[in-house]
């Protein structure tokens, strides 16, 4: 305190006099330039902050766009399934409260499917949903495909029953006249006299359906059904209904609306009045649709508990579906049930992926240690020829290495002649190394040693010799002054060579594909396999997501156990 | 030196016959005249495959449209998946795509093939058939456009130590004691499974109706239970045919184009086994939402490619059957080798006696799953 007594002195503020000033007035400690210091300090930091980061922006966001959106989105799939809603929006909200047990659903849910599969249909979406929903149930691909198929000539007799009586009800433009709006209809015929100037090339959409009002209370199904027409003939034919006959569901809608309210034809007036009332006595005379039955012609197995206990499963927007099946289990009606044990095999990959990389991880350690040892001790000339033999096959394709090892491993291989010509094995036992657990392992630890030596070399590098000749000149055995005093200091080597390589080897797929066999696979074979043959990227956005984890919580354990700081990549 | 005189007059022959015929040819495809893009992206197999398209239709195209590049890009094999990855950022990149028939159909499941009307696009046989029956059975997909027929059949070395007798018919695939050694299959339930109950004592015709069953399916995996210890399992094309020339297998399947050039071309000491062999389909699909201009190129250069003149070119070299009917009697001699090309196709009457057709739509509806049981069986 002497000291800043005498500074006290000093003309002007100093920090000293700020903490006095602070300390006398009971007040907030203040900085040169009379702020609060905190204040000062917080901002001071906040500006380097802001630096900083603006300095790695650039990576940041070419890191965030090219691979974590990219990866959170492909992860994302795992749980997505709203094609399910997307596609039955009617059918999934009619089911709501179905109990598959009870047998097939009642001839509600079933006029829903109708609506829902002729729209599907028109806009060719109901394969992609059977071929969604085949992944869990077999069989339902080709049972959508037909009823896509079939569903259009759903109510065409009740479309006869109307153009029998009167062939206007044919014409798109009595449907016009009856259902839309006015200021529609002028707007729809402007965009026809546009279409019309501009001949080739047109790609204006015609104007949205409207309804006139009153229309949609009247003949509630028909509207619906209208709307859903005029919407897919606009987006994928750029039409307008004005010219265009309705889909068969819409006659069927006008009768069943016609059914349930006979008076429907009051709520309209002069000639679309009497058409209404003249279609209202027609429509007196048909016997309701048997949707149920439809659907039994087109297939009986649309009446199975399988084909609705699926649908139902799987109505809502986000499943656990594909971690089901990544865990060999299935998401049914009564929850989740283990498949059948012929099919599984998800936990046997990711067990034997686990288990191969630890292996290879083990004799990467085994070989690649007296090699880093051999570069760190060694005269740095012949160390660097040892370098460069060392990086040579890393420079070299992956798949040229794989290769390689198929031409030297099989049977009639390099390795198996000359072994046969030393007479160590007879010719008709040749050893089997390859397309299997043994030559996976072989070729894989050929692969990545390079990511084992590296970081043991580097960490070797840097211990001193000296200490090795401390320890012998203290009367350490050749063994002791080893173990107790270079191996102790060379294991964070170790630890980075280990992580690098049994985080690369776990999501290996080239090799094992080539080599593997069918023991010697992993589970990233798997994922290949649904991403691209299968298309079943939900299952594999699942695989990957629980391989991920897998890492992640291996990483976390060997922080647990080694500690992350004993981890050296370098000097 | 004589050799390549002879080679070269005959491919000026067939130049000349081909632009003469060009020429000839009177019907103009339907998009003819309309504005066209001047480059197009085609995606093929690579390999002598994809040499063949070029030979028996691009260049000739490429010289009547002198201003037109074409771009290949060999990822059939993953066309589906990257397709659907173009689908979803709306970045198509590719103009004409050449896939097997499954994958074509399951393209135009997902709604990422156009639907096609093929009489409209395609070009009639040179008597006037309509090119839906031309095709016939052969379009099984609204979305697929057939260009070849070929077959996975099994080859054999005929060198082959301690084998009595040679393999007649596929179930000497089964036969270890006539014909002991590897074999290899493709590492997938399709095929195998449907050889299986065939050797198993199914009827041809019941075969996919067995299958449905679970006891059918169990019958399959136990007949390739037999041979399971003695099978290496393939998954390109190209992995057969070395391991045959390696003495690696002494049977195995693959395509009978694979097989045609290890025995033609590279004069390796093996047979083909036609019995039984696998019929399938390879052909175009145009992608959904290709803009105006690409789609009327595409329209253009696919009236010409599938005509019944080019389709039969194209057999000139490869082993692959055409898929029109018309261009069945114009199949010749191997470009090249000189070589008959007729005995070598599997349509061929000789190598067809027993075929097998393998059921589209059963296997998009069983792919999955068996397919998870065939892995569960291998891994076992």
């Amino acid at each position: 305190m002497t000291d800043a007594t005498a500074q006290d002195k000093i003309a002007g503020p100093t920090p000293d006099t700020a903490i006095r000033d602070a300390e006398r007035a009971d007040g907030p400690m203040l900085a040169a330039d009379g702020r609060p210091l905190k204040k000062s300090l917080a901002s001071a930091l906040r500006r380097q902050k802001i630096r900083a980061l603006l300095l790695i922006a650039p990576l940041l966001i070419f890191i965030m766009f090219t691979f974590i959106i990219p990866i959170g989105q492909m992860l994302f799939r795992s749980v997505e399934n709203q094609i399910v809603s997307e596609t039955l929006p009617r059918t999934v909200a009619a089911l709501d409260g179905y109990d598959s047990e009870s047998g097939p659903p009642s001839g509600e849910v079933f006029a829903a499917l109708t609506r829902d599969m002729v729209v599907a249909a028109e806009l060719k979406n109901h394969t992609r949903l059977g071929s969604r929903l085949n992944y869990e149930t077999t069989g339902l691909s080709s049972l959508f495909r037909q009823a896509g198929r079939g569903v259009d000539d759903i109510g065409e007799d009740y479309t006869d029953a109307f153009v029998d009586a009167n062939e206007a009800w044919e014409e798109g433009e009595t449907w016009v006249r009856l259902l839309a709006n006015e200021g529609w209809i002028v707007a729809s015929d402007e965009w026809a006299a546009r279409e019309e100037a501009a001949g080739r090339g047109f790609d204006e959409l015609p104007p949205r359906f409207v309804f006139a009002d009153g229309v949609e209370e009247a003949l509630p199904r028909t509207t619906e059904m209208y709307a859903d027409f005029a919407a897919v003939l606009r987006t994928e034919d750029g039409d307008s209904p004005v010219d265009e006959e309705p889909w068969n569901i819409v006659y069927l809608s006008l009768y069943e609306d016609l059914a349930a309210n006979p008076d429907a034809p009051a709520a309209f007036e002069g000639a679309e009045a009497e058409l209404l009332a003249e279609a209202a006595e027609i429509a007196a005379g048909l016997e309701p649709f048997d949707y149920t039955a439809a659907f039994e012609e087109i297939d009986e197995d649309w009446l199975g508990e399988d084909v609705w206990g699926t649908i139902d499963a799987f109505s809502s927007d986000y499943t656990a579906g594909y971690f089901a099946a990544s865990a060999d289990r299935k998401l049914t009606p009564d929850g989740i049930q283990p498949v059948d044990e012929d099919q599984r095999v998800y936990g046997t990959l990711f067990l034997r992926t686990m288990l191969m990389s630890l292996g290879i991880t083990v004799s990467c350690i085994a070989l690649g240690y007296p090699v880093a040892w051999l570069l760190a001790n060694l005269p740095l000339r012949t160390a660097n020829v040892l370098m460069i033999l060392v990086l040579l096959p890393f420079w070299t394709s992956l798949l040229v290495r794989t290769s390689a090892w198929k031409v030297l491993l099989q049977q009639q291989g390099v390795i198996n002649d000359i072994l046969v010509w030393l007479g160590l094995v007879s010719d008709s036992n040749r050893l089997i190394m390859i397309n299997n657990q043994f030559g996976t392992i072989v070729a894989m630890t050929h692969i990545l040693l390079p990511f084992m030596i590296l970081p043991l070399y580097s960490v070797m590098k840097t211990i001193p010799p000296s200490y090795l000749r401390a320890a012998k000149s203290l009367g350490a055995t050749n063994w002791t002054a080893f173990w107790r005093v270079y191996f102790p200091q060379s294991v964070p080597g170790i630890g980075a060579g280990s992580i690098l390589v049994f985080i690369l080897a776990i999501g290996y797929y080239i090799t094992p594909e080539i080599v593997g066999g069918t023991k010697g696979v992993f589970i990233s074979n798997r994922i290949a396999y649904h991403i691209s043959t299968s298309l079943n990227w939900g299952l594999a956005a699942a695989l990957g997501t629980i391989l991920l984890a897998l890492v992640l919580v291996l990483y976390w354990l060997y922080d647990r156990i080694v500690g992350i700081d004993n981890v050296k990549l370098g000097g | 030196m004589k050799l390549t005189k002879i080679l070269m007059a005959s491919s000026a022959l067939t130049l000349a016959g081909s632009v003469a015929f060009a020429e000839s040819h009177a019907m103009e495809s339907p998009v003819a005249g309309e504005p066209m893009a001047d480059s197009m992206t085609l995606v093929s197999w690579g390999g002598a495959y994809q040499a063949s398209q070029q030979k028996a239709y691009v260049e000739p195209y490429l010289e009547m449209n002198p201003d037109v590049t074409i771009t290949w890009d060999e990822s059939s094999a993953e066309a589906v998946a990257k397709l659907r990855a173009m689908n979803e950022a709306d970045n198509l990149t590719w103009d004409l795509v050449d896939v097997v028939a499954s994958d074509a159909i399951r393209l135009c499941d997902e709604g990422l093939a156009m639907e096609v009307d093929h009489d409209e696009v395609l070009a009639p046989a040179p008597d006037g058939t309509d090119a839906s029956d031309d095709f016939g059975d052969l379009i099984v997909s609204d979305c697929f456009i057939p260009q070849i027929v070929y077959s996975t059949t099994v080859g054999y070395r005929t060198d082959a130590e301690g084998w009595t007798g040679t393999p007649e018919d596929i179930c000497a695939l089964w036969d270890l004691e006539n014909f002991p050694g590897q074999r290899s299959l493709e590492r997938r339930p399709i095929g195998n499974l449907e050889w299986a109950l065939l050797c198993d004592g199914v009827a041809k015709e019941d075969i996919y109706d067995v299958l449905e069953t679970e006891e059918g399916q169990d019958r399959a995996f136990a007949k390739l239970d037999e041979i399971k210890d003695n099978v290496v399992w393939w998954t390109a094309g190209a992995d057969t045919p070395q391991l045959l020339a390696d003495g690696e297998i002494v049977m195995g399947s693959t395509y009978n184009g694979r097989l045609f050039s290890l025995i033609v071309e590279q004069d390796q000491p093996v047979e083909m086994l036609w019995d039984a062999q696998v019929f399938d389909l390879d052909g175009w699909i145009i992608p959904e939402g290709l803009p105006e201009e690409r789609l009327n190129r595409v329209m253009d250069f696919l009236w010409f490619a599938t005509d019944t003149q080019r389709l039969a070119d194209q057999s000139k070299y490869i082993s692959y059957g055409p898929a029109r009917d018309s261009s069945a009697p114009m199949v010749s001699m191997h470009a090249e080798l000189g070589v008959d090309m007729a005995p070598h196709m599997p349509t061929d009457p000789a190598n067809s006696e027993n075929t097998f057709l393998y059921n589209y739509e059963w296997w998009a509806d069983y792919r999955d799953d068996l397919d998870a049981k065939f892995q569960a069986w291998l891994a076992q």
